[in-house]
C-alpha cells in the first residue's frame, strides 16, 4: 500500500507539472506573436513552383521552371523591357548608344550596382566592365577558362547565332563596354535584354577559378538581383533573401521561398490552406475564383499554337489544299476544348500584344463551303486522306494536341479530308522525325524568348531554319526572307512595321501554318499579395511585390 | 531480433537482381568494386557466414547505401526517425490523455446511455480508414476553413538546423529571433496528422480503460472500500484509477506498433518527412537496400518501446514484480 501512495503522488505531481508547462508555453507562445520582430510570414512570400531548376545560370538553359526561379531575382541585365509596352529599357547600362550603321553598340554602365554577399563570397568592388565582358565571354569564346563549365551550352545564344553575330567586346573604360558587330542585326538589342543575357561577377569567377571550383558559378550564384540565395534543396525548396544593397532601391519583402511541388493537386491543396502566397499554372480555376481571398491572374503569352504542313509533300504542297483546311478549322470550338476558353484565337503568328501585330490583316475565316470549292479546285472533288501528327506531352502553347487533332479530324471530315492521327511518338522521336519531314502536318508551337517579333518570324518560317531550325513546314519563300532580312537590318520601328505586315500578308496569302491559338499563363494569389509578377514573355519578376 | 536479421538478409535473394547489389545498394559500381564487397559480405563461403558478415556490417552501423540517392541508409533513417518518433508520440500521448480517461468514464457508466454512446463511437473510430480520414480532414480544416496546414512539418519560412532532427526540440534550440513563431507554426502542423494517427488508438484506449476499470471496480477492496461508506468519487480517484491505469499501461506498448503503422500512412499524406514516407517512396523506387534498412529501424524501434514500456509496467505494478520472483 506505501508504495501506492507514492505512486499516486508523482502522477498526481507529474499531472499538475505538464499542466504547468502546457499553460506555460501557450502563454509564451501568445505573447510572442506581438513581439516587435514582427510576424515573419508578413515579410515573407512562398511560391509554389512546378518543378526545381537545373541550374543556377539562366545563360546555360532555356527551361521554364529554371528562367523562372532565377533570372528575375538573382540577376540584371544591360537592357531590360519595359513592362508596359515592351520597349527596351535601362538596367545595368543607363544609357546606350548604336552607330548608324548598326555594327557598334556601346553600353554606358551604372556605378553603383554591388554584387550579392554571401557565405560563399564576399565582393570586394561593385560592378564593372569586367564584369560584362567576362559574362559574356564565358559565352563568345570557346577557349574562355569557363565556357565549357556546366557542359559548354548556351542555347538561347546559339538558336539566336549570337557567336557568329558579335565579331568581339571591348571595354573603354571601366564603365564603357562596346559591342561590334559583324553585321547590323536590330534583334540585339532584344536578345541582350532576354531573361538569358545574365551579368555575373568576374571577381567570383576568379575566386572559384583559384580555388578550383569552377563548376561552383552556376550552382551557388552570383548576381546583382534584388534577391540573393540562401539555401537550396533539389526537389523540395530554394530559399531567397532580399538583397539589402540592390541597386534599385525599392523595398520588396525579405523573403522569398520557392515551394517546389511539382503535382497539380498539391498545388492548389498548399494555396486553398493558405500554405503558398502564389500558385504557379494552378488547375481548378472556377474554385479559386470562387474564393473571396484567392485571385487568378492570366497573361497571354509571346506564344503561337498552330497546325503546320509540309508544303514539300503532297497534297500539301499545293497552296489550294492549304487554303481549304485553314478554311475548315473551327477554331472557337478549339479554344473552347482544349483551352477551356483561356486563349487568344490566333489570326496570324505574332500575338496581338506585340507591336508589329496588325489590326487590318485578313482574318482566316471558318467557311466550310468555301473550303470546299477549293478543295474542288485543287483537283480533290472526292475528298482525300491526310495524316495529322500530334505530340503526346502537354505544352504551354498546347495543353493537349491529341485532343486538337481529333477536333479538327471532325472538322475536316465535313469537307471529306478522311484524318489520320499519329500520334505515338515520345517528344524527342517526335522531334526527331518532323526534322526528317516524314508527315504531312503537324500541330506544333512556339514560345518566344523576347518580346522582338523576329523571333517568331525568323524561327519558325524562315529559309534557313527550314534547312536547319525549327521550321518544319520546310516552307521558303524567298521574298518573305527578304522582308525579314531587311527589318533586321533597320532600326526605324516603322519601317519594320511595314516590312512584318507584307511578311504576313505572305503567310495568309500562301499558308504554311493555321495559326489556332496564343494561350495564357495562369498564376493563382492571395490578395494579400500585390504586384506584378507574371510577364507575356519570359520569366516571373518579383522585384516591387508586397503583402500587407 | 534475430529472425528479423534472418528476414531481412533474404530479402536481399528474394528481391529481384544481384544479391550483392541488392544489399550493398551500389548501383554504379565497376565489377572490380563489386568483387570487393563480395568479398565484404562474405558471398562466396557458405550461406552462414554469408549470414554472419551481414550481422558484423549491421552492428558497425553500415545498412549500404540507398539505390535512389546513393546516401548512406542508416544516415538518412538517422535523418528521418526522429520525426516519425516525434508525430508517434505527440499522436499516443493524445490517444491517451482522450481514450484513458473516456474509457473510464464509461465503464463508471456501466450500461447506462453515455456508456453505449462512447462504445458505439469508438468502434466507428476504430473502423474509418486513416487515409481517408486524413484526405476528409484536409479538405475540411485546410481546404474549407483554412485554419490548419496540409503539409510538412513546418513553414518552409522558418530556417531551423538540423540538430537532433525533433523538430520541437530544434527550434528551441535555435537562436532565430522567429523562434516562438516557429514553434506556433510547428504546433500547428503537428494537430492535424497527430489527431488522425491517434484517433484508431484512441479508440482501443477506451475499450482497454474501460474493460480494466471494470474489472478493478469488481475487486473486493473496491467493494470494502464502498462497505466502508467511502463515496463513489473518493473509491475512483483513490483506488481505481491508478490501479486501472496499471493494467492500460501494458498494453500500451502493443498499440505502439499499430500506431506506427499508421503513422507511416499518414506520413503520406500529409507530406511528413519521416521514415513511413520515406519507405513507402523507396517502395515505389524498387530501392531495395532502403527497404531492407528502414524494415531493420523501425522493427528494432518498436521493439524496444515494446521493451521499455514492459520495464515501466513493471516499475508502476509491483505485483508483476512479484510474480516474476515467484515463478
Amino acid at each position: 500500500m506505501p508504495v501506492m501512495r507514492i505512486n499516486v503522488l508523482m502522477w498526481q505531481g507529474s499531472l499538475k507539472q505538464s499542466t504547468f508547462i502546457l499553460t506555460a508555453l501557450l502563454t509564451f507562445v501568445g505573447c510572442d506573436t506581438n513581439g516587435d520582430t514582427g510576424l515573419l510570414t508578413q515579410k515573407s512570400i512562398i511560391y509554389c513552383s512546378e518543378g526545381s531548376p537545373e541550374s543556377f545560370n539562366p545563360q546555360t538553359v532555356t527551361s521554364g521552371v529554371t528562367i523562372d526561379a532565377t533570372s528575375n531575382q538573382l540577376y540584371n541585365r544591360l537592357i531590360s523591357f519595359q513592362s508596359e509596352d515592351n520597349d527596351i529599357a535601362p538596367s545595368i547600362a543607363k544609357s546606350w548608344h548604336v552607330t548608324r550603321d548598326g555594327k557598334k553598340l556601346t553600353f554606358y554602365l551604372r556605378k553603383d550596382v554591388s554584387f550579392h554577399s554571401t557565405k560563399y563570397f564576399t565582393p570586394t568592388r561593385k560592378l564593372n566592365a569586367d564584369d560584362v565582358l567576362f559574362s559574356f565571354n564565358r559565352i563568345l569564346d570557346p577557349n574562355h577558362e569557363f565556357h565549357s563549365v556546366s557542359g559548354g551550352k548556351y542555347p538561347f545564344f546559339q538558336s539566336v547565332k549570337f557567336s557568329t553575330l558579335v565579331e568581339h567586346l571591348e571595354k573603354i573604360n571601366d564603365y564603357t563596354i562596346r559591342f561590334t558587330l559583324k553585321h547590323s542585326d536590330s534583334s540585339i538589342l532584344a536578345n541582350l535584354a532576354a531573361d538569358f543575357s545574365v551579368i555575373l561577377s568576374a571577381e567570383y569567377a576568379e575566386q572559384l577559378s583559384k580555388l578550383g571550383m569552377h563548376q561552383q558559378i552556376d550552382i551557388l550564384p552570383i548576381g546583382t538581383g534584388p534577391f540573393k540565395l540562401k539555401e537550396y534543396r533539389a526537389g523540395s525548396f530554394i530559399r531567397y533573401i532580399a538583397h539589402q544593397d540592390y541597386w534599385q532601391k525599392n523595398k520588396t519583402i525579405e523573403q522569398l521561398v520557392f515551394d517546389i511541388t511539382p503535382s497539380n493537386t498539391g498545388r492548389l491543396t498548399k494555396l486553398l490552406a493558405g500554405e503558398c502566397d502564389i500558385t504557379a499554372y494552378p488547375i481548378a480555376h472556377q474554385k479559386i475564383v470562387e474564393r473571396p481571398d484567392l485571385t487568378l491572374d492570366a497573361v497571354t503569352s509571346f506564344n503561337i499554337g498552330y497546325l503546320g504542313f509540309n508544303t514539300t509533300k503532297p497534297p500539301f504542297n499545293n497552296k489550294l489544299v492549304r487554303q481549304a483546311v485553314a478554311l475548315a478549322i473551327n477554331k472557337k470550338s478549339i479554344i473552347d476544348t482544349i483551352y477551356f476558353g483561356k486563349a487568344d484565337i490566333a489570326d496570324t503568328i505574332i500575338p496581338k500584344a506585340s507591336w508589329a501585330y496588325n489590326e487590318s490583316e485578313q482574318k482566316q475565316l471558318y467557311s466550310v463551303s468555301k473550303a470546299k470549292e477549293l478543295l474542288a479546285l485543287a483537283g480533290y472533288p472526292e475528298g482525300l486522306t491526310i495524316n495529322i501528327w500530334a505530340m503526346q506531352e502537354p505544352r504551354a502553347y498546347n495543353p493537349d494536341a491529341l485532343t486538337m487533332a481529333k477536333l479538327i479530324q471532325a472538322d475536316l471530315a465535313e469537307i471529306n479530308i478522311n484524318v489520320e492521327i499519329i500520334s505515338s511518338f515520345e517528344w524527342s522521336a517526335f522531334l526527331k522525325r518532323l526534322a526528317l519531314g516524314e508527315h504531312q502536318s503537324v500541330l506544333l508551337g512556339w514560345s518566344a524568348d523576347h518580346p522582338d517579333p523576329d523571333n517568331f518570324f525568323t524561327p519558325l518560317l524562315s529559309c534557313a531554319s527550314a534547312e536547319a531550325g525549327s521550321n518544319r513546314t520546310f516552307w521558303c519563300n524567298q521574298n518573305f526572307d527578304d522582308l525579314l532580312q531587311s527589318a533586321l537590318q533597320t532600326t526605324n520601328i516603322n519601317l519594320r512595321k511595314q516590312y512584318y505586315e507584307k511578311a504576313l500578308a505572305i503567310i495568309a496569302d500562301d499558308v504554311p501554318v493555321v495559326p489556332i491559338a496564343h494561350s495564357k499563363r495562369f498564376q493563382a494569389r492571395s490578395k494579400k499579395v500585390t504586384g506584378k509578377i507574371l510577364n507575356s514573355f519570359g520569366g516571373i519578376n518579383f522585384v516591387g511585390v508586397s503583402k500587407n | 531480433m534475430l529472425l528479423l536479421t534472418i528476414l531481412s538478409f533474404s530479402l536481399s535473394f528474394l528481391f529481384p537482381g544481384n544479391p550483392i547489389i541488392n544489399i550493398s545498394g551500389q548501383v554504379n559500381a565497376t565489377t572490380e568494386q563489386l568483387t570487393l564487397i563480395a568479398e565484404q559480405y562474405q558471398q562466396n563461403d557458405n550461406i552462414f557466414s554469408q549470414y554472419l558478415a551481414y550481422l558484423s556490417h549491421i552492428f558497425s552501423g553500415d545498412l549500404g547505401l540507398s539505390m535512389a540517392s546513393q546516401l548512406p541508409v542508416s544516415s538518412e533513417i538517422v535523418n528521418l526517425l526522429p520525426a516519425s518518433v516525434e508525430l508517434s508520440l505527440v499522436a499516443l500521448l493524445l490517444a491517451m490523455i482522450t481514450g484513458i480517461p473516456i474509457g473510464f468514464i464509461a465503464a463508471i457508466r456501466h450500461r447506462k446511455v453515455s456508456d453505449n454512446i462512447i462504445l458505439t463511437v469508438a468502434m466507428l473510430g476504430y473502423s474509418i480508414p486513416v487515409f481517408w480520414l486524413g484526405l476528409l480532414a484536409i479538405l475540411i480544416f485546410s481546404i474549407q476553413l483554412g485554419w490548419l496546414p496540409s503539409a510538412g512539418q513546418i513553414s518552409l519560412l522558418y530556417e531551423i538546423n538540423h540538430v537532433t532532427g525533433f523538430q520541437f526540440i530544434d527550434i528551441l534550440l535555435s537562436d532565430s529571433q522567429y523562434k516562438w513563431q516557429a514553434f506556433q507554426n510547428a504546433s500547428t502542423h503537428i494537430i492535424m496528422p497527430a489527431c488522425v494517427i491517434a484517433l484508431a488508438p484512441a479508440t482501443l484506449f477506451i475499450r482497454l480503460a474501460r474493460s480494466a476499470m471494470l474489472e478493478v471496480l469488481e475487486t473486493s477492496y473496491i467493494r470494502a472500500a464502498r462497505a466502508k461508506g467511502l463515496t463513489l468519487q473518493k473509491i475512483i480517484y483513490r483506488h481505481a484509477i491508478r490501479n486501472a491505469l496499471v493494467k492500460v499501461i501494458r498494453d500500451v506498448g502493443l498499440q505502439f506498433a499499430n500506431l506506427v503503422t499508421i503513422a507511416m500512412v499518414t506520413e503520406v499524406i500529409f507530406s511528413w518527412p519521416g521514415i513511413g514516407r520515406w519507405l513507402i517512396e523507396s517502395i515505389f523506387h524498387r530501392d531495395y537496400t532502403a527497404i531492407q534498412g528502414g524494415l531493420l529501424a523501425l522493427s528494432s524501434f518498436i521493439f524496444l518501446i515494446h521493451i521499455l514500456t514492459d520495464f515501466i509496467y513493471a516499475a508502476l505494478n509491483p505485483l508483476a514484480r512479484e510474480r516474476k520472483h515467484g515463478t
